[in-house]
C-alpha cells in the first residue's frame, strides 16, 4: 500500500443516523415489518378458496375497528417511506462509488434477486399504488363494490391484462423477499456458519411459496376455479 | 499459446483512459500472468512504446500488492488466487482478455492498471490496530483463546488488503475488508478494550472515503484471494451498531 498517504481518522466525527450501516439497519427492520405483513397479506387473500361469505367477513373484521385499521396502516406506511428514503440515500452514494464502468464485469457470484433490488423495489411500489387504487379505494376498478371484496377481485382478475400485471408483480415482489429475508439478518449483524445458509434456504423457499400462494387468486379467475360471484343486491 | 489481450491504458489520474489491443504470443502456460505481462512489456518497450504499469511485489500471493480484473474477475477466474499466483495454463490458445484496473471512486488510478489505495491505510489508521505495547512473545496459553475464535480471527487476519473485494463489489464498498480488519481483532482478547472505538473509527472512515455500500450480495468473498466470508461483514455491523448503542460520546470516555 502506500504509506505516504495515511492521515487516518479524519472520518471520525459521523453520525450514527447518517451512517450507511445505520440505514442499512432500517431497511433490515421496515423490511422486517413489512415482510411480517405481506405474510399475514397473503394467509388473508388464500381465504378467498374458503368462499365468498368467509372473505368478505374476513375483510369486514379488518375494517371494523378504525383505530386499530389505521394504526396498522399508519406504521406500514412509516415503514414503507423510511425503507424508500434509506435505500435512496444508500444508492446515492453507491452510484457515486464507481464513477468508470468497467469494460466487462462478470457478476455471476451473486444472484439476481440481490443484483436487481434497485429494480424490483420501484416497481413493488408503483403496483402497490396501484393496488390500493383498484382493491382497497376502487378508483381503477370499475365494479368496485365496497362491502363485497370477493366480487371485486373476480370481477378484477377477469381481465387477463389486470392479471397478469398482478403476477408479475407478486413475482418481483417475490424475488425482492428471496434475497431481502435473509440478508436483513446480515444488515443487522447476524451470520453463522449453520444458521445462515438454512436462513438463506428459507428465504428462497419463501420466495417460492409466497409466488405461489399469490399467483394462485388471478391464475385461478382466469382458468375458471374461482367462479363468478352471486350478486347481493 | 497466444492471447489476445485489451488493457486499459490511462497515463495519470487527471486523464482519461481507453482500452488498448494488445497480441501475446507465444505464451509459455507454465508463466504467471504477471510473468506474461513482463513478456509483453519487454516487447513494448524494444517497440519504443510505453510499457503497462501494474503493480506487483512478493508475486507469492501474500503482499496484497498485485491485482487487476481479468474479464470482468478480480484476480481472474482461478479462484483462491492473486494474479501473481494465477498461471497461464487456466487459459486456453486464442483467448480474448479484457484487464482493467479495480474500478472505484476511492481508488484513483494512478497509471494504467495501478490504483491508489490509500483509501485502506486511511481505514487501518482509523482504528485497525490495538494501542497497547505487546511486548516480546508471551508464554503459550497465557492468554487463553478459545479454539473457535483464534480460528475465525486467523480466518479474517488472512486478509492482504488487496482490493479485489470492492472491484468485484456491484457497488464498490469495502465491507468486506473493513469487516476483515474489525474482525480479526475483535474476536481476540488482545482486541477487545479498543473494540468499539475501531468499529466506530473504521466505519466512519469507510464513510469518508468515496466507498459504495455493501448490499449483500456476496461476489466479494467469491474473488477474495484469501477466501474471507462476508460473516465478518455481519460482525462489522453488530459490532458498530452495538458500539454506536453504547456510545457515550468522547466527555465520558476521556474522564471529564
Amino acid at each position: 500500500m502506500s504509506p505516504a498517504a495515511i492521515t487516518g481518522g479524519s472520518g471520525g466525527t459521523l453520525r450514527f443516523f447518517e451512517s450507511t450501516i445505520f440505514k442499512k439497519a432500517v431497511m433490515a427492520s421496515t423490511g422486517a415489518i413489512l415482510f411480517g405483513f405481506v405474510t399475514a397479506h397473503l394467509l388473508g387473500n388464500l381465504q378467498i378458496f374458503v368462499g365468498q361469505d368467509r372473505l368478505n367477513e374476513y375483510a369486514a373484521m379488518l375494517k371494523s375497528n378504525a383505530e386499530i385499521l389505521w394504526g396498522a396502516r399508519s406504521i406500514l406506511l412509516f415503514c414503507v417511506v423510511a425503507h424508500i428514503v434509506s435505500t435512496i440515500q444508500l444508492l446515492r452514494v453507491n452510484r457515486q462509488a464507481r464513477p468508470v464502468a468497467y469494460a466487462k464485469k462478470n457478476n455471476s457470484h451473486s444472484t439476481l434477486a440481490s443484483r436487481t433490488m434497485y429494480y424490483s423495489g420501484p416497481t413493488i411500489a408503483a403496483f402497490v399504488v396501484y393496488h390500493l387504487l383498484h382493491f382497497t379505494t376502487g378508483t381503477l376498478h370499475p365494479e368496485f363494490s365496497q362491502a363485497d371484496v370477493y366480487s371485486n377481485i373476480i370481477l378484477g382478475f377477469q381481465r387477463w391484462p389486470v392479471a397478469i400485471a398482478y403476477i408479475v408483480a407478486v413475482g418481483l415482489l417475490c424475488m425482492h423477499l428471496s434475497h431481502g429475508v435473509s440478508s436483513m439478518f446480515q444488515s443487522l449483524g447476524f451470520s453463522h456458519p449453520q444458521h445462515t445458509p438454512r436462513i438463506r434456504r428459507f428465504a428462497r423457499t419463501v420466495g417460492i411459496l409466497y409466488f405461489a400462494g399469490f399467483a394462485s387468486i388471478p391464475v385461478a379467475v382466469i382458468t375458471g376455479i374461482l367462479r363468478a360471484p352471486i350478486v347481493h343486491l | 499459446m497466444n492471447l489476445t489481450l485489451h488493457v486499459w491504458r490511462q497515463k495519470n489520474t487527471g486523464s482519461a483512459g481507453r482500452m488498448e489491443r494488445y497480441d501475446a504470443t507465444d505464451v509459455n502456460p507454465d508463466m504467471s500472468f504477471l510473468e506474461m505481462l513482463d513478456v509483453v512489456n519487454e516487447g513494448l518497450i524494444s517497440s519504443g512504446k510505453e510499457p503497462i504499469a501494474f503493480e506487483h511485489d512478493c508475486r507469492e500471493g501474500i503482499c496484497g500488492s498485485c491485482g487487476f480484473v481479468i474479464n470482468g474477475i478480480p484476480h481472474g477466474p482461478h479462484k483462491g488466487t492473486t494474479v501473481c499466483q494465477l498461471h497461464m495454463r487456466h487459459f486456453k490458445d486464442g483467448d480474448e482478455l479484457f484487464l482493467e484496473p479495480w474500478r472505484a471512486k476511492a481508488f484513483p488510478v494512478v497509471k494504467d492498471l495501478v490504483v491508489d489505495r490509500g483509501a485502506f491505510d486511511r481505514i487501518i489508521a482509523s482504528g485497525g490496530y490495538i494501542t497497547a505495547r505487546t511486548g516480546s512473545a508471551q508464554d503459550g496459553n497465557n492468554i487463553q483463546i478459545p479454539k473457535g475464535a483464534a480460528d475465525s480471527a486467523m480466518d479474517a487476519a488472512a486478509c492482504i488488503g488487496c482490493g479485489a473485494c470492492v472491484a468485484a463489489c456491484p457497488n464498490a464498498a469495502a465491507a468486506l475488508f473493513t469487516g476483515a480488519k474489525i474482525s480479526h481483532l475483535g474476536l481476540l482478547p488482545q482486541g477487545q478494550a479498543e473494540r468499539d472505538r475501531r468499529a466506530l473509527g473504521m466505519v466512519a472512515q469507510v464513510n469518508a472515503e468515496m466507498f459504495g455500500t455493501c448490499t449483500n450480495v456476496g461476489e466479494c468473498e467469491a474473488v477474495c484471494p484469501k477466501g474471507i466470508s462476508i460473516e465478518v461483514i455481519a460482525r462489522m455491523n453488530a459490532d458498530y451498531l452495538r458500539a454506536s448503542w453504547k456510545d457515550r460520546g468522547a466527555r465520558k470516555e476521556s474522564g471529564e
